[in-house]
């Protein structure tokens, strides 16, 4: 049955809070998740004051400052700083984002970054993506033909490559995954937003051969109708992308050969 | 500790095949239960406050039974499979087949004893 309580071992205790820096006058309040595999313990909740009139705007300026300044055995994913990478998916104020690109300004009040939520955690704000990368392969993210191949290249008109805009986009963050209450449920079964959009971007690629078998993958009550249009992927997005438009024209596909 | 792959994991035992079809059946018994609803609604408020005698002459008459009919197997079958994936989604094993059971028997029993007292009722 859905879990409605956190296990014994995850419930949050409060952490500790490390000193304020001297001298500085404009801080801001940092509450941060931490947990380590290593020492047994639950979760905490660790607080940090930085200060803003020696820190980059976004997130992730904070998080490399903490990490750089009062406590480097702070844990966390990053490596491109300007959402192209993915990294840095985390929890911010409530909602799954990129770090690199969410802004210190988008924060009323003091921050709190967790992980991304109901994935298991590697160690403070590091989700465990194993799954979710399986999820992705299996939906072959790659032009499958039978077709020999063309002495150039396979050819695409401009009208065909416009379709894969809004799609192709897509970082791999886990965000919109994370945000799922389906995917918390089902995700041993359900394959996602993520993996679903990236699905959709091979389906109606124009180049690609294997559409038929593409959609008899995805025909399962589990694998994509546990898809209840709850949005909340297209909401939380870093991107702007829209998984939920793409699965629901990925079902619309699946009626569509079938009545 | 099983040793499987992260690949099989994802995979579990492929599509099922189905998923379709209810999906479409949804569709289907939801848009018809937007044009019926509202109007079995109307006859059902119109009725209320009236005698005994009265609420029976209503339902004897044919629109109104058609309507209450076709309430009673189109909404009875949009909940089963409604509730179907409520079950699906929130229970695992033998509880999710044992409920899906339960909510199948609950639906056709309504939909029956209904029916059989709009026949009465009509007749």
């Amino acid at each position: 049955m859905v879990q409605l309580t956190l296990p014994k071992n995850s419930k949050m205790k409060t952490g500790k809070t490390w000193p304020k820096p001297d001298g500085a006058t404009n801080l801001r309040k940092f509450s941060i998740y931490r947990w380590n595999p290593d020492d047994r313990e639950n979760p905490r909740v660790d607080t940090y004051f930085v200060d803003m009139d020696d820190c980059g705007p976004m997130i992730l300026d904070a998080l490399i400052k903490i990490k750089n300044e009062i406590d480097p055995t702070l844990t966390f994913r990053r490596s491109c700083r300007e959402g192209i990478c993915g990294s840095c998916a985390m929890n911010i104020d409530g909602i799954n984002t990129l770090a690199c690109i969410y802004g210190m300004d988008e924060v009323k009040g003091d921050v709190r970054i967790y992980p991304l939520p109901h994935m298991p955690v590697v160690k403070d704000l590091i989700p465990d993506l194993t799954h979710f990368y399986a999820q992705h392969a299996s939906i072959m993210p790659w032009l499958e033909t039978k077709t020999n191949a063309p002495a150039k290249e396979w050819k695409q008109s401009i009208e065909d490559r416009k379709k894969l805009d809004g799609l192709y986009e897509c970082v791999m963050c886990a965000s919109c995954s994370a945000a799922c209450p389906s995917y918390w449920w089902n995700s041993d079964r359900y394959l996602g937003p993520a993996a679903l959009l990236h699905a959709y971007r091979w389906i109606i690629d124009s180049r690609d051969e294997a559409t038929g078998e593409r959609l008899d993958d995805l025909e399962d009550p589990f694998k994509l109708y546990r898809c209840h249009t709850i949005m909340n992927c297209a909401k939380t997005c870093p991107k702007g992308l829209n998984p939920a438009k793409a699965i629901a024209e990925i079902k619309r596909m699946m009626v569509d050969r079938m009545v | 500790m099983r040793f499987l792959t992260d690949r099989k994991r994802a995979e579990g035992r492929g599509a099922a095949g189905s998923g379709t079809e209810h999906h479409w059946q949804m569709q289907i018994s939801a848009f018809g239960l937007a044009l019926i609803v509202p109007a079995f609604l109307y006859v059902f408020g119109s009725s209320l406050g009236k005698s005994h005698e009265e609420v029976l002459e209503t339902f004897s008459h044919p629109l109104p039974a058609v309507l209450t009919g076709l309430v009673l197997v189109v909404g009875m079958l949009h909940f089963r499979k409604g509730a179907q994936t409520m079950v699906e989604d929130y229970s695992k094993g033998i509880t999710r087949k044992v409920l899906i059971m339960s909510i199948a028997a609950f639906s056709y029993a309504v939909m029956a004893t209904g029916l059989f007292a709009l026949v009465k009722i009509a007749l």
